[in-house]
């Protein structure tokens, strides 16, 4: 059958209307399979034994007697797996974590870590075989305790550079009639996406298969192909469905182990981590202690800002959660430091998650500011609107579009703010003391380059294919929207398919560039496609494909400081006789560009926000010092928002438009999250008249909080 | 996890025989605790001997005008009889209080009571634990402990046990009846569990391989006005970091009788006997029950970073308390 072109229905406006997930019918029905459900023959199930110690050598691994154990097929450790490189620099432009090259020495840098991989007939037998595993070490002392005075701090640089200065801050804050001098602390924090990481790797005729949950095929596949020194086109990665990934989700010691095992059998193996793995195993984000002092002249004006910002990080990996960063964006001053430390420990490597840097910064500055405005007896919203820089307080280029300032106009209209009686600890209802709160937030807008392929199918449908990845966040439904459009056609027309790296080196699902970058991608090679449909050509049975690649149009971008911007406001009720905070409402206003689809955007910001209400009261992992090790690594033991501690929330966005953009699209996988813990802290300031300057704002810090004395605060 | 048996009991003494016959057989009730228990090793039993499908599932009157409650009524079935919700309030509200609504159409009262802590150095086989390993420490003395016992520890542990429901028995003086394969016997709840000392890992006056059939409520006049109040770390889905089972009976202002039990500060729900007696037969005002509180909670031994417990009981007795006597006085 063949097609004319001529006769095409001129469709636009997909964008930005609502739409349900065009997969959604195959994941509540069961039909969509996740990486750790797709059925092989002749499979084999490899399971990870973890060290118990933090640091130290594996003096010895009794492998004889669990290969005699029902099943087993082989055990693999630092004695006998293949070798790997991790002398390379990855798709992100920076080296592997080694800790995901699992097995090649006998070191084990922190607990948790992977010593050996039982791969038996069921996942049952090398459970139970992985864990009758005897493995002794030569332990030695381990340093785990992330401490503001760390001699081992250096700074670093991470995704940005270490530290930035000008001006003289000891003269701008001794010449400031108000100034904040304060420390603020955020715990680690892990990812607990819902879909463990599974991965199954086998070898079909000389070529690597891997069916894997991931944010990026390509990234994946490249890694993987310099790590076991292959050309890319033997390796192949597929990441179809992803039940969340949060920045956790890149190559870790499970698609390797699994590589490794397949080379060794030569029959698919399949490596999945457990819940408590991941607490080990998956990243995290590290714990941070910050300080940040401000000096501001009589009307609120900023004359200093300091934000130096400290992270921990594995003693074989340097990852920065730079803090620091959110201030070069947000807050200019004469004279204005940032810097961003880290400090090795004996510890898993820390990584992306959701909002790197500006998720634990936002909260320390956020809340310095608050304190601030309390300080010049200013309104919170106000003290940000007489900071609003004119240009990128760093970097010193101008703003692609900054539109925090209506966020803030709308939010303050919408939540009521005009309202607020601005003394803290003056609302009761019953048991309950009521407070409000308020952040800034902002997230970088981003694209890395992305080729996509665009096929005119004979029917007259067409096939999008491009590695992108949906990680549950819609994706794959906004590029259908956006390919529909691009096309003129209606979405119904277009199929999109996604995580596949045979389609071709594309942006992970990462850094809220994700469908930015994509769309980019998809709408070069539609404009190129109509361009050839437009001569009236009949489409062939193969249909016409044609591929873009964005690089070139991405280097040519203006350099310009490019951002989504937002507010958040938060209403808290605080019981201080047992200490329990509850958020009863909030609201983020955004300035997030181009919204593709509002279902899902919505979808996306409102979980950033419950996240920053998990992030202001529950979660935290606690390091056992004795061990080493994680206490109660679970989700019983580590406590995420549930339904319950969530009250009205909603978020919106303001009118959020670029010119220069050729996307118009900025992200908003992140940006929910930033600011709104601190609006949480800043709530339960103005209900309590107590600062929180430690995260998570727990009951037992609540009661042991100073009572605040009349005409003043308190701290806790 | 080590590969288990699975066996259906058809009958109460059926099962207490299979377990008699195999010491590393267990009884499977609902399956909330042990099974996770056995998916970290810290349980490995040999043969579950399901429990479930006996005909212990009825809440029945006694004859002395309290309540008999079979061991296998689901934590649901218990917090939604008409009964308990008019007699005991505090019951049904423990229950709620506790879990999802999942957990609870599966979980059942005998499993309830002897299910384990949830210290994380106890389900972490990669830590040292006198509970689960004797012998080999209790790391929680020097270690993370904000939330463990302040009443009735030792150095050889400091674990709280986790039950909503067990607290709210506890102040009702509940027994618990078992069967053994040569007898019945009896347990008030005040001497079902025991103490600490210096064997952690011996929780239960059980004999060795006894079916908890059932719990007996006494009659319990002054449980019509009761309430259960749970402090968590989160709204819904967490175990409490200090709970309160009260019953408050008050004539002409003053306490005639009372009920009061702790969760989440001990090895076991916390009858807190001193606090009653300071209690009844004084003035039902905010001054009685802080000094209640504080009789019962002089006791307390906090660890470094769990003091705030014994205020935040206190707090928690007051409050209950109050509103308890308020719904008297209306």
């Amino acid at each position: 059958m063949t097609t004319a072109t001529t006769g095409r229905t001129e469709v636009k406006g997909a964008v930005g209307t609502a739409h349900t997930r065009v997969e959604g019918r195959d994941k509540v029905t069961g039909a969509a399979r996740y990486a750790g459900e797709v059925p092989f023959a002749d499979l084999a199930h490899g399971w990870l034994a973890l060290s118990t110690v933090a640091r130290g050598r594996v003096r010895s691994i009794d492998t004889d007697a669990v290969l005699g154990m029902p099943g087993v097929l082989a055990v693999l450790h630092h004695g006998n797996a293949p070798r790997v490189d991790t002398d390379y620099i990855g798709l992100l432009g920076i080296p592997p974590d080694p800790t995901a090259a699992v097995f090649q020495d006998d070191r084990v840098p922190h607990a948790g870590w992977p010593v050996a991989l039982v791969v038996a007939e069921t996942p049952e037998q090398a459970r139970e075989a992985a864990e009758a595993l005897v493995v002794t070490y030569d332990e030695e002392p381990h340093d785990t305790a992330l401490t503001s005075d760390h001699p081992g701090a250096y700074p670093a640089d991470g995704h940005m550079p270490a530290e930035t200065e000008k001006g003289d801050l000891a003269a701008g804050l001794a010449s400031s009639a108000f100034v904040v001098d304060e420390e603020y602390t955020t715990p680690e924090e892990h990812h607990s996406m819902m879909e463990p990481h599974a991965a199954t790797a086998l070898w079909d005729g000389g070529r690597l298969e891997v069916i894997d949950s991931n944010q990026g095929a390509t990234w994946v596949q490249t890694e993987l192909a310099k790590m076991f020194s292959l050309d890319e086109s033997a390796v192949r990665v597929r990441s179809e469905h992803i039940g969340g990934g949060f920045g956790s989700k890149g190559l870790r010691a499970h698609q390797v182990s699994a590589v490794m095992a397949a080379t060794v059998l030569h029959r698919p193996v399949r490596v999945v981590m457990t819940r408590r793995q991941m607490f080990s195993l998956a990243g995290y984000r590290s714990p941070t202690a910050q300080r940040v002092r401000l000096g501001a002249d009589g009307d609120g004006r900023l004359r200093a800002l300091e934000h130096r910002s400290l992270n921990q990080t594995s003693t074989v990996y340097e990852f920065v959660e730079p803090g620091a960063g959110v201030a070069r964006v947000m807050y200019d001053a004469d004279a204005h430091r940032t810097a961003n430390h880290v400090v090795r420990l004996d510890v898993p490597s820390p990584t992306f998650m959701r909002a790197p840097g500006e998720a634990p910064g936002s909260f320390a500055i956020e809340s310095a500011l608050d304190e601030l405005a309390e300080r010049c007896g200013l309104d919170p919203i106000e003290l940000r609107l007489r900071n609003e820089p004119e240009a990128g307080p760093v970097s010193g280029l101008p703003f692609s579009s900054r539109n925090l300032a209506a966020c803030f106009r709308e939010g303050a209209r919408r939540f009521g703010w005009a309202e607020r009686d601005p003394r803290p600890g003056m609302r009761r209802n019953g048991r309950w003391l009521l407070g409000t709160g308020t952040a800034a937030a902002s997230f970088g807008a981003g694209a890395g380059p992305s080729t996509a392929l665009l096929t005119a199918e004979a029917d007259g449908t067409f096939t999008v294919r491009i590695a992108a990845a949906d990680l549950g966040t819609g994706a794959r439904t906004a590029l259908t929207l956006v390919a529909a459009d691009a096309l003129e056609v209606t979405p119904e027309r277009v199929r999109v398919r996604i995580g596949d790296s045979d389609f071709g080196p594309a942006m992970i699902a990462g850094g809220s560039m994700g469908t930015r970058s994509w769309a980019w991608a998809i709408t070069e090679a539609a404009r190129d496609l109509r361009e050839r449909l437009a001569l009236g050509t009949t489409v062939p049975p193969e249909g016409i494909t044609v591929r873009s690649d964005t690089t070139a149009a991405l280097g040519a971008l203006a350099q310009k400081e490019r951002h989504s911007f937002g507010a958040q406001f938060a209403e808290v009720a605080v019981d201080t006789a047992t200490g329990e905070v509850r958020v009863r409402r909030m609201l983020g206003i955004f300035a997030a560009g181009r919204i593709v689809n509002p279902l899902t955007a919505r979808n996306q910001l409102v979980g950033g926000m419950i996240w920053g209400i998990s992030m202001a009261l529950h979660e935290e992992a606690v390091r056992d010092r004795s061990t080493g090790g994680l206490y109660a690594p679970d989700l019983a033991g580590y406590h995420v928002a549930t339904h319950a501690d969530v009250g009205d929330i909603d978020a919106d966005w303001v009118e959020d438009h670029d010119p220069d953009d050729p996307v118009g699209i900025k992200g908003v996988g992140e940006i929910g999250i930033v600011g709104a813990a601190a609006a949480v802290a800043n709530a339960v300031w103005h209900a309590t008249g107590v600062r929180h300057r430690s995260l998570p704002i727990r009951p037992d810090r609540v009661l042991s909080a100073t009572a605040p004395t009349a005409g003043g605060g308190a701290d806790a | 996890m080590r590969e288990f048996g699975y066996q259906r009991a058809g009958d109460v003494s059926g099962a207490v025989a299979l377990i008699a016959a195999d010491p590393d057989a267990r009884y499977l009730g609902g399956g909330t605790n042990l099974v996770d228990l056995m998916k970290a090793g810290v349980e490995r039993p040999a043969r579950l001997v399901d429990v479930r499908e006996l005909p212990l599932d009825g809440i029945e009157p006694t004859p002395e005008g309290g309540l008999r409650i079979g061991a296998t009524v689901t934590n649901s079935d218990l917090a939604a009889h008409p009964e308990v919700r008019r007699r005991y309030p505090a019951l049904t509200q423990a229950v709620l209080a506790g879990a999802s609504g999942q957990l609870r159409n599966m979980a059942t009262v005998g499993g309830n009571l002897l299910q384990r802590t949830r210290c994380g150095y106890f389900t972490d086989l990669s830590k040292p634990c006198n509970k689960r390993a004797p012998g080999s420490g209790c790391p929680a003395v020097t270690g993370e402990h904000h939330n463990h016992a302040i009443l009735g520890a030792t150095d050889h542990c400091v674990a709280v046990h986790p039950s909503d429901m067990g607290v709210a028995l506890a102040a009702l003086d509940a027994a618990v009846t078992y069967e053994t394969s040569d007898r019945q016997g009896k347990s008030p709840i005040a001497d079902f569990y025991l103490p600490v000392g210096d064997t952690p890992h011996r929780e239960t006056a059980l004999p060795p391989g006894a079916l908890i059939t059932g719990v007996v409520l006494p009659p319990a006049p002054v449980a019509a006005r009761s309430r259960y109040r749970k402090v968590r770390e989160r709204a819904s889905y967490a175990f409490a970091i200090a709970s309160v089972a009260a019953a408050l009976d008050v004539e002409d202002g003053v306490v005639r009788d009372a009920r009061l039990a702790f969760g989440a500060v001990a090895s076991r729900p916390w009858r807190a006997r001193a606090a009653e007696s300071v209690l009844i037969g004084a003035p039902a005002d905010g001054t009685t029950f802080g000094t209640a509180a504080d009789a019962e909670l002089a006791a307390a031994r906090p660890l470094p970073d769990n003091g705030y417990k014994v205020t935040l009981v206190r707090n928690l007795v007051v409050a209950v308390l109050t509103e308890l006597a308020e719904e008297a006085a209306r």
